[in-house]
């Protein structure tokens, strides 16, 4: 079987060297070659690829956010120059990653390894956001949130970020009026984000503590956050403990 | 020469200090002996003042005997010999000074509480002076780590670029030899040129200029048709004196959080000139406000920032500013010419 791939990265001399030593190994057919992570996307959800050769550091959007947004996962081979923090979370969670410059006898490795795991009837469950999160670097905050809309690429900034709300397997990510889904859980999310700026309030949401107005008295024992736009969130008894640590007393 | 003679207000606090002592002293002589206030002060402010110069002489034993030596009895010995010999001296001058005044015996009973004195005196010096040594030393230790810091980053090359490069290199190999050789080249140069500098205060702007040239040239063929440059840099310029490396962090940031991150790549925009004995130079690039890595103003910067005011203090700026897709840098400092 040919593996179908696609390569992904913003330098021509990068994409080239790929592009030889797979056409080299011979049963590797290239579906498509990007420049930029929007494309990349684009490509990966129209093509189906078997496996995709990624880059980090690119325009758009970087790896780490094309990963999340490709659905179905797919089977990433990592191909970078130099990062730090990342591999060795990569170690667990891709197929494999190459460092530039590789050998062609490096890649072969790379391939024989995503064969295995492909040919595998039980392939592991690839969650490609949750992978994003292990492998960004530690004391690290998202600075933005990436959301695919059919085709179409949100990047949200996390200060338009007003909160999320948990809905089942997805996430709601309301952002000046406008709600974004998202497959991630709640858990995934609150742990990426920066939490001196959101809060867990509830099981079911996270808000940004800049959009608090007030807190109101609900019922007996809970409470509800009221969002300056008039937006009411309720307030569990141990998101009120942590409102109140965050924001002080009198709230 | 110690320390305390740096400054006059340091020197005459310290001399304030012991007219205080002085007083006290003339108090307890007062108690053993018969002797008047006028008397008694007239022997004790004399003996304070002597006593205030000899009590500056451990700055000397201290330095030569630092705490945490392993020669822990050598240094017991010389301390404490150094305290009997100032104590012995202060007795000296409390006899003679007694015998100048013609005060007879009247002092003697005053003799053991002024040794204890002089020893107790003595001592607190000692220590007093070994406290100062450690923060001194401390203050010391802490400008070493800058300097080593600074040192480190100025001959530290970005690995990114590094390995980008022999990748590049990499593929050019097969398609088009002559251009992975031409690569080399410039890369080894770079390195070549990169390498001798953390050793050097300064160099010329020429030579500064050079390597971010050469830096360019090699980005130019990872990057292709997506670098542009633009130079526009005076003659007047080349032969100011710069803290080596202190263009190229603004080069780098320019290609790294401008270039790379535009789909069909941008402008590098490089001006240099000299205005009322000041280099001026801007770096400007396009960059996409919405790119992945948000982090711009980096560590490289920073550098640049610091090394600029620890050499030229408040004469010196580095101002930088984003404005829809464009950043600038713009560095001004005194342009020193080596006359030769």
């Amino acid at each position: 079987m040919k593996l179908r791939a696609i390569i992904v990265d913003d330098e021509e001399l990068a994409r080239q060297i790929l592009r030889e030593y797979l056409d080299k190994a011979g049963d590797v057919e290239i579906v498509a070659e990007c420049a930029n992570g929007f494309e990349a996307v684009k490509a990966a959800g129209e093509l189906r690829p078997d496996l995709l050769f990624l880059d980090i550091q690119m325009p758009k959007l970087d790896g780490f956010e094309v990963l999340q947004l490709i659905d179905p996962p797919v089977a990433v081979i990592f191909v970078t120059a130099y990062d730090q923090y990342a591999l060795k979370a990569f170690d667990a969670a891709a197929v494999d990653y190459l460092l530039k410059p590789f050998s062609t006898e490096r890649l072969g490795k790379a391939l024989e390894r995503a064969r295995a795991l492909l040919s595998d009837p039980q392939p592991r469950a690839l969650q490609a956001s949750d992978l994003a999160a292990a492998a960004r670097p530690p004391g690290q905050t998202l600075e933005r949130v990436v959301v695919k809309d059919g085709t179409k690429v949100h990047i949200i900034p996390i200060a338009k970020l007003d909160y999320v709300e948990a809905q089942d397997d997805y996430i709601a990510l309301h952002s000046e009026k406008k709600q974004y889904l998202k497959q991630q859980t709640i858990s995934s999310i609150e742990a990426q984000l920066d939490p001196a700026r959101f809060a867990r309030v509830h099981r079911s949401y996270i808000v940004n503590l800049e959009r608090i107005a007030r807190i109101e008295p609900y019922t007996k024992d809970s409470r509800v956050a009221v969002l300056q736009d008039g937006t009411q969130l309720a307030v569990s008894r141990s998101g009120y403990t942590k409102l109140k640590e965050l924001l002080g007393e009198n709230i | 020469m110690h320390p305390i003679f740096r400054n006059t207000t340091s020197l005459g606090a310290y001399l304030g200090l012991w007219t205080l002592l002085a007083a006290v002293l003339g108090a307890l002589i007062r108690v053993p002996t018969s002797l008047s206030w006028s008397q008694s002060l007239s022997v004790a402010v004399p003996m304070c003042m002597f006593y205030a110069f000899v009590c500056l002489t451990p700055w000397y034993l201290c330095r030569a005997f630092p705490l945490g030596s392993p020669r822990v009895t050598r240094l017991l010995i010389n301390q404490v010999a150094a305290a009997v010999l100032a104590c012995t001296l202060w007795i000296a001058v409390a006899r003679l000074l007694a015998f100048a005044m013609d005060l007879g015996s009247g002092l003697n009973a005053a003799v053991p509480q002024l040794v204890v004195v002089g020893l107790l005196l003595y001592l607190t010096s000692i220590a007093l002076h070994y406290a100062l040594l450690a923060v001194e030393a401390s203050r010391e230790a802490a400008l070493q780590t800058r300097d080593a810091e600074l040192r480190a980053l100025k001959s530290q090359i970005n690995p990114h670029f590094l390995f980008n490069c022999l990748n590049s290199i990499s593929a050019l190999t097969s398609t088009d030899p002559a251009r992975a050789r031409d690569m080399c080249v410039l890369l080894s140069d770079f390195l070549r040129k990169t390498l001798g500098l953390g050793e050097r205060e300064s160099i010329t702007w020429r030579e500064e200029l050079e390597l971010a040239r050469t830096y360019l040239d090699v980005e130019q063929v990872r990057f292709g048709a997506r670098l542009q440059v633009e130079m526009q840099v005076d003659d007047a310029c080349a032969e100011c004196q710069v803290p080596p490396l202190v263009l190229q962090p603004l080069i780098e940031n320019a290609i790294k959080h401008g270039i790379a991150t535009m789909v069909d790549g941008g402008i590098v925009r490089l001006e240099g000139h000299v205005e009322n004995g000041n280099l001026a130079v801007r770096v400007e690039n396009s960059f996409d406000p919405e790119a992945p890595s948000p982090r711009r103003h980096g560590l490289g910067l920073r550098n640049v920032r610091s090394r600029l005011q620890t050499r030229f203090g408040d004469a010196a700026h580095l101002h930088l500013a984003a404005e829809h897709d464009r950043f600038s840098a713009e560095m001004v400092f005194p342009c020193h010419k080596v006359t030769t």
